[in-house]
């Protein structure tokens, strides 16, 4: 790859445009040109499902973000392009209206090249689950790049765009940001506007930007963050700078918590994250150990929550009112036809688990159950930074990218999110980003903050950004 | 608490899944395997802890999750549901013909 303005920070890139060195239409033309020479053959990355093919409008708003390319999940409700979610029941489907993350990042002066490949309905963590096929990751085309994000995360890794929008349910950015070598962050719940996501889990579900540096994602989350009254669970709270630069750690407690370093955790991934305490502890950051001991009953008080919530979501997709429809002898043949045909074999299994957790009879003994041991997680964490701690680190992910059909097993893809999906129950905000390779696939570190303390976690990841320098991508 | 293949139907029927029978015992299967996981809840002591009202954000917050005014904002749509619903007439969505309340309802 040549270098090129597209290579810079999407800072830099916004900057160019503003002042006339560059235009939106030039940088469209080679974000789709790389789009192009990725997706071509049996090896295609199949990361953008629905590009666009018009270059903008000559003028675009000199925003933030001017004539700088973006990809979103395609979960995203947009007015160009299809809004398919990964799946047939959505095959085709132009959304009426448009999310309100689509629409900061357009008034900013981003410019949509296209809607990401993802797992249907966001529900896996390899992009394996989309009805379009496996995206794949561009630092190894036989591997996943980790998912349900997994297109954005793969967008953003290919060099198409320096930012990418996914969505978090369990870790479906911080995981594929992880498997991809790009930064990935998760924010408070609230912080950003869900109107226009399409829903799977709604007290989970957070609007999440990538990157290719912390900078990038920084500053995306900076422009679509904001009360929304569009959204009722939109937090009602100021947007404090998030691009705060790197700086010292002097005073700065990072905890380790002993939950996420378990003994069958890979120990290349082990190695990378000891170097990468070592450059926080370099920069001033004094490293404390610490204990979440709920840790491991969070898949499974996910997997009770997020199916019972994605079951009543999924509902509404009954062939009535838009998407597929499969006619049937009566209404409910109709439904039962649609909902057959058009979600995949994933979004079934989640959808029965989910039923059956809130089925009479059940409830309590599961539903409640999740509930109340979601509520320990939440306080686990409350207590470490109640003591001090200003940021936690983990791995994001126990193993690097996986080969594409390696995992049949349902419950062991879910454990692959098993060091992301307690910022998700916690609703806490959360981030990885690259911190060294292993046989040349990236590893990430993940780094956890308290509620709406995003500006803190950026603090240390563009410390240990800097700190690590080259050796992140080594 | 083992989930047997008329759970499983009951709740297809609930979800409103067609799930054809060839497919019945994997999903069986599937859902035992995730549920065996899901029983170490059952070792949490959760005595004194209520999961009332658990929210993302505001878990831990003092006045837990914010309600808005029960109003409704119109959004407006870029093309009226004609151009996108599979089925309509004189503005309304159709379905096939609902002979009785039960049919759409019960078990049929």
């Amino acid at each position: 790859m040549s270098a090129h303005l597209l290579d810079q920070g999407a800072a830099a890139i916004a900057a160019a445009v503003r002042e006339g060195r560059a235009t939106a239409t030039q940088l469209f033309a080679e974000s789709s040109a790389r789009r192009m020479a990725t997706h071509a053959g049996a090896e295609s990355l199949n990361a953008i499902l629905w590009p666009a093919t018009e270059p903008p409008e000559a003028a675009v708003p000199g925003g933030a973000l001017a004539g700088v390319p973006v990809a979103l999940k395609d979960n995203f409700a947009t007015r160009v392009l299809p809004t398919s979610c990964g799946s047939k029941i959505l095959e085709g489907w132009v959304s009426p209206y448009e999310s309100t993350a689509m629409r900061k990042l357009r008034e900013s002066g981003a410019v949509l090249i296209g809607k990401t490949n993802m797992d249907e309905f966001a529900m896996g963590s390899s992009t394996e689950n989309s009805a379009y096929g496996v995206s794949r990751n561009p630092l190894d085309r036989s591997r996943a790049p980790g998912g349900s994000s997994g297109g954005s995360a793969a967008a953003v890794a290919a060099g198409i765009v320096p930012i990418a929008l996914g969505s978090e349910t369990g870790g479906s950015v911080r995981q594929p940001a992880a498997f991809c070598g790009v930064v990935g962050v998760k924010p408070t719940y609230g912080r950003v506007s869900r109107f226009g996501l399409v829903a799977f889990a709604s007290s989970l579900d957070c609007v999440a930007p990538f990157g290719r540096t912390v900078d990038d994602a920084a500053l995306a989350l900076e422009v679509i963050s904001g009360h929304d009254p569009l959204d009722a669970t939109s937090a009602d709270v100021p947007v404090p700078p998030m691009r705060v630069g790197p700086g010292s750690l002097d005073g700065i407690v990072i905890g380790v918590p002993r939950e996420y370093f378990p003994d069958s955790l890979d120990p290349a991934v082990k190695a990378h994250c000891d170097r990468a305490l070592d450059a926080l502890r370099a920069q001033g950051a004094t490293v404390r150990d610490v204990s979440l001991p709920h840790t491991e009953y969070a898949i499974p008080a996910y997997y009770i929550v997020a199916p019972a919530e994605c079951s009543a979501n999924l509902a509404r997709f009954d062939g009535v009112r838009y998407g597929m429809r499969i006619e049937g002898d009566g209404v409910r043949a109709l439904y039962e036809a649609t909902r057959a045909r058009g979600f995949g074999p994933e979004v079934t299994r989640r959808i029965l688990l989910g039923t059956y957790a809130l089925s009479a009879g059940y409830y309590d003994a599961y539903y409640r159950k999740a509930q109340d041991v979601r509520r320990l997680i939440a306080q686990d964490f409350t207590r470490v930074f109640a003591s001090g701690v200003h940021a936690i680190f983990t791995p994001t992910a126990p193993t690097t990218a996986f080969q594409i059909g390696a995992i049949s097993d349902p419950y062991e893809m879910y454990m692959s999110d098993i060091f992301t999906v307690t910022a998700n129950l916690a609703g806490i905000p959360g981030m990885s980003l690259p911190i060294g390779r292993v046989n040349g696939l990236p590893v990430g570190g993940q780094l956890l903050a308290s509620h709406f303390a995003e500006p803190m976690m950026f603090r240390v990841a563009y410390a240990l950004e800097e700190a690590l320098g080259q050796e992140a991508h080594r | 608490m083992a989930v047997t293949p008329d759970n499983v139907r009951h709740v297809a029927a609930l979800a409103r899944l067609g799930i054809p029978e060839a497919q019945l015992a994997a999903f069986v299967d599937q859902l035992n395997g995730i549920l065996a996981h899901v029983d170490v809840l059952q070792r949490v002591d959760t005595t004194g802890v209520t999961g009332a009202a658990v929210s993302g954000a505001r878990v831990e917050g003092e006045q837990g999750m914010p309600l808005r005014e029960d109003v409704v904002a119109p959004v407006t749509l870029q093309s009226p549901p004609v151009q996108w619903a599979p089925k309509m007439a004189e503005g309304f969505f159709l379905v096939p013909r609902l002979a009785t309340h039960e049919d759409a309802g019960e078990e049929s």
